[in-house]
């Protein structure tokens, strides 16, 4: 026997039934199942063996698909950081610069994010669940990476707790918990979620003409002051070929740490949608969505973030990472499969309304979500209907 | 008149140990058992007989208070051995000690021209005190039928595409004339049509193919495109109020082999198959034969667990435990009550999955036979996924919601979401490939009870 079952067996009586630790069982338990498949066997009567996946490997599929988007990131804020300074830079130096930046924020991010989780575990007596697997990296992946580190520690705290665990835990959320997490920095500390946030500037001083504003500001910018085009304004941005097509595409440009590359999102897409993880018909119907309205606002064209070409829209901001990482969260998703293509297609839809037309909030993606989170219910029932409608119709014909 | 339906959803769970196409006779089993548990419907089994009486094949052993027709019968003859009684005395097994030679009850030999004359009553009488009855099922619901009612029509499934399912096609390739006789029989007891229901993928019988005065339609696809409920609900569906039987085509030899020579032939082809069998086969035994005989000399793993039935729907029983009523199949697979270090997350080319997460790879060797144990390989978990249990149940319905409005106890959705067209073995594939482990079929049974009892 493996001398960590050894371990494990000889503390096992701490935490049993009138041991002295009995209240922590389920800590032991999760611990224990994390380092070895349990030992659980099919019940007597119905299916005598089973499939080889479970929810635990289900996860952590979405967190290996999120890889490429973390370690272009931290390349990315390295990157931001010299470019806004004025320095010419190696590669291994924005490697480092950025790992200081962003390996704390995920460190913090899980390991606060668990520590609620085990406490309530504790007190509720639940299993330690596997959904913070993925929640943890995605609340740091999308935080600005001069984020505080106590405003990660308070939203999630704050996410876990309010959009999760009220709710009964694990599955039975009505909203993504990362975004809530995101939601509430958004609305309880602005100053720090938007505006020039999006580069890590440290301690030194930005170039002469250095502006810290994303495309999706430069574009809505334009708009305001009525001159010229947005391509326009994107081509006389201060660091040069910062907002082009291919550039934005690549993710070179300010942002959340693991948003900016549409790329990097791409390929976790392709993971989720080889694995079967992730739903490719509400990443494809997200798209879908953004694209149409796109064109849309360009055939009414009135002002010049209207006129922007609808392809842009796909690549700046989040609408890549949040269609691809969050709108696919099974369960604050829609749940049928007709609902999933509604659902997806009506978060492309609003997030660029919300990005073109709504004054108050230049990125419309989080919100779109959030607020289709709460709609997928709805668009589930008509579906379901629908199904009890042709059963009910078969019946009397 | 036939039509074909493919089906493209399902998945078959393609397993080593498959029975070869020989038959063994073991020695004759010492011990039968009837098990009112193998009935769902008996809610109140009454005993006709004590320990210690002696009984023909086809004596009668219980009856259930709640539908007092329909008689389960003794298997062999022989002497009431033990009546096994559970919690609050529940009735749980009777046990039969067998003689060496069968001795059987009469109830009346036909030849197959009197046979056009006797008319529904007579039939059903016959069935129902012979024991044959409880071949036939009702759906909706899977228990038992009601000799009282008037089914809208009859399905038979003549395949079956379990997991190591036995092949109808050999096993039955003797049995023609007591098919035929036993659909003449049937086709009394319904005023609607019979349904054959064959396989388009491999060669059937023609006792199957080219029965005569029914319908007979295909099916093509994966597991579960031979269970009977798949297959009604693409012929002629259960609405609220629709009553329709089944019958497997062993229930339809038995009761041809009835009204041919009188008697309650309770012999039956059984499957010993799984990857702890050193010979997989089949064996000619009898309904609820002890599998003492069976598996003695034929098992190769030391940790191993017998189940009655298919690895989907089966149930586990003791090395010298009994065949359930209506199992054609013995099944056995190691035990998988150990520890992995990190089994969760290993790829693994092993062990079969449904899914394709991050390191399952069984995707990529469709034609590997795959030696599984019985670890959940997970805990019970919240629904998370969603729109994967619909890959593998070729309907239209959508389990996720049936399933949570049982847990709600919500009758009205229940039936509005389809619970009368699904039976157990219509949903053991989402409960295999469930990532959250929860027990479906069990949780649909419940639903079932309610909407039976409510």
């Amino acid at each position: 026997m493996n001398p960590i079952q050894k371990f494990f067996d000889k503390i096992e009586p701490l935490f049993e039934k009138g041991g002295k630790y009995e209240k922590y069982y389920t800590l032991y338990e999760g611990h224990r199942t994390i380092l070895f498949r349990p030992k659980l066997v099919t019940s007597k009567k119905g299916v005598q063996v089973r499939d080889a996946n479970d929810l635990k490997r289900t996860m952590f599929t979405v967190v290996i698909a999120m890889i490429p988007c973390l370690l272009f990131g931290i390349w990315n804020i390295g990157h931001q950081h010299f470019l806004a300074i004025g320095e010419t830079a190696t590669f291994i130096q924005k490697i480092g610069i950025g790992a200081i930046q962003a390996i704390p924020i995920v460190i913090v991010s899980y390991a606060i994010g668990l520590g609620t989780e085990f406490a309530v575990c504790v007190i509720r007596n639940h299993p330690v669940n596997e959904g913070f697997l993925v929640t943890g990296m995605l609340i740091a992946l999308i935080m600005p990476p001069s984020i505080p580190l106590w405003q990660v520690a308070l939203a999630t705290i704050f996410a876990v707790i309010i959009a999760k665990e009220v709710f009964g835990g694990t599955g039975m959320n009505v909203l993504n918990v990362a975004l809530t997490a995101r939601a509430f920095l958004y609305f309880a500390y602005p100053t720090d979620i938007s505006g020039e946030v999006w580069t890590y500037l440290g301690d030194a001083t930005a170039v002469d003409g250095y502006s810290g504003a994303t495309a999706l500001a430069v574009a809505y910018d334009t708009a305001l002051n009525g001159t010229g085009t947005v391509l326009e304004s994107f081509s006389g941005f201060w660091a040069e070929g910062m907002y082009s097509f291919k550039n934005m595409f690549l993710g070179a440009i300010p942002g959340s740490i693991g948003e900016t590359s549409t790329l990097m999102v791409l390929i976790g897409a392709a993971i989720l949608i080889a694995t079967g993880v992730g739903s490719w018909k509400i990443i494809f119907s997200v798209f879908a969505g953004a694209w149409l309205m796109g064109l849309g606002f360009n055939a009414v064209g009135v002002n010049a973030f209207m006129d922007m070409p609808a392809h842009y829209h796909l690549v700046i901001g989040g609408l890549a990472f949040g269609a691809v990482f969050m709108a696919t969260d099974p369960v604050s998703a829609a749940h049928t499969e007709t609902g999933k293509w509604i659902y997806g297609f009506l978060i492309g839809i609003l997030t660029v309304i919300i990005r073109v037309v709504n004054p108050a909030y230049p990125e419309g993606i989080m919100l779109a979500i959030l607020l289709m989170n709460v709609f997928a219910p709805l668009i589930d029932h008509y579906v379901v209907e629908s199904n009890k409608n042709r059963r009910l119709k078969r019946a009397t014909v | 008149m036939s039509h074909t339906i493919k089906l493209k959803k399902g998945f078959d769970i393609n397993l080593a140990g498959k029975a070869e196409n020989k038959i063994s006779n073991a020695p004759k089993p010492e011990t039968f058992a009837i098990k009112p548990t193998d009935f769902p419907a008996i809610t109140r089994p009454k005993l006709l007989v004590e320990e210690g009486d002696t009984v023909k094949a086809g004596t009668p052993l219980i009856y259930d208070k709640m539908a007092p027709d329909v008689l389960y019968c003794s298997p062999v003859s022989g002497e009431v051995a033990e009546i096994k009684r559970g919690e609050k005395r529940k009735l749980l097994e009777l046990r039969i000690l067998a003689d060496k030679e069968n001795d059987f009850e009469d109830f009346g030999k036909h030849s197959k021209s009197d046979l056009k004359s006797l008319d529904a009553g007579k039939v059903k009488e016959t069935m129902l005190k012979s024991g044959v009855w409880p071949n036939i099922i009702q759906r909706p619901y899977g228990i038992v039928a009601n000799p009282e009612d008037a089914p809208k029509a009859i399905f038979i499934s003549a395949f079956d595409t379990h997991p190591l399912a036995p092949d109808y096609n050999f096993i039955y390739r003797e049995e023609a004339e007591a098919f035929s006789v036993g659909l003449e029989v049937i086709k009394k007891l319904t005023e609607g049509k019979v349904h054959i229901n064959i396989s388009e993928d491999k060669e059937m019988l023609k006792m199957f193919s080219q029965a005569e005065g029914v319908q007979i339609n295909k099916f093509s696809g994966k597991h579960p495109s031979g269970n009977v409920g798949v297959q009604i609900h693409h012929i002629d569906p259960i609405n609220k109020g629709d009553i329709a039987w089944t019958v497997k085509p062993y229930g339809v030899i038995q009761i041809g082999k009835l009204f041919l020579s009188g008697k309650y032939d309770a012999s039956k082809k059984v499957a010993l198959a799984g990857s702890e069998v050193s010979e997989p086969q089949y064996y000619q035994t009898f309904v609820g034969a002890s599998i003492k005989n069976i598996v003695k000399d034929n098992i190769s793993g030391d940790h191993v667990r017998y189940i009655s039935g298919n690895p989907l729907t089966g149930e586990r029983i003791d090395a010298d435990g009994y065949i359930g009523y209506y199992d054609e199949q013995i099944t056995v697979v190691p035990e998988g009550d150990f520890e992995e270090l990190l089994g969760w997350i290993k790829p693994t080319t092993s062990k079969l999955s449904f899914h394709r997460a991050i390191g399952l790879l069984s995707f990529l060797n469709k034609k590997k036979e795959y030696v599984l144990d019985t670890n959940t390989n997970g805990e019970e978990r919240a629904f998370v996924l969603t729109g994967e249990f619909e890959k593998v149940l070729p309907m239209d319905i959508l389990p996720n919601y049936l399933f949570k409005a049982i847990m709600a106890e919500d009758y009205d959705e229940m039936e509005a979401l389809g619970i009368f067209e699904l039976i157990e073995e219509d949903v053991a594939l989402c409960e295999f490939i469930d990532v959250s482990k929860h027990e479906l079929q069990a949780i649909l049974r419940k639903g079932i009870n309610l909407m039976i009892n409510g």
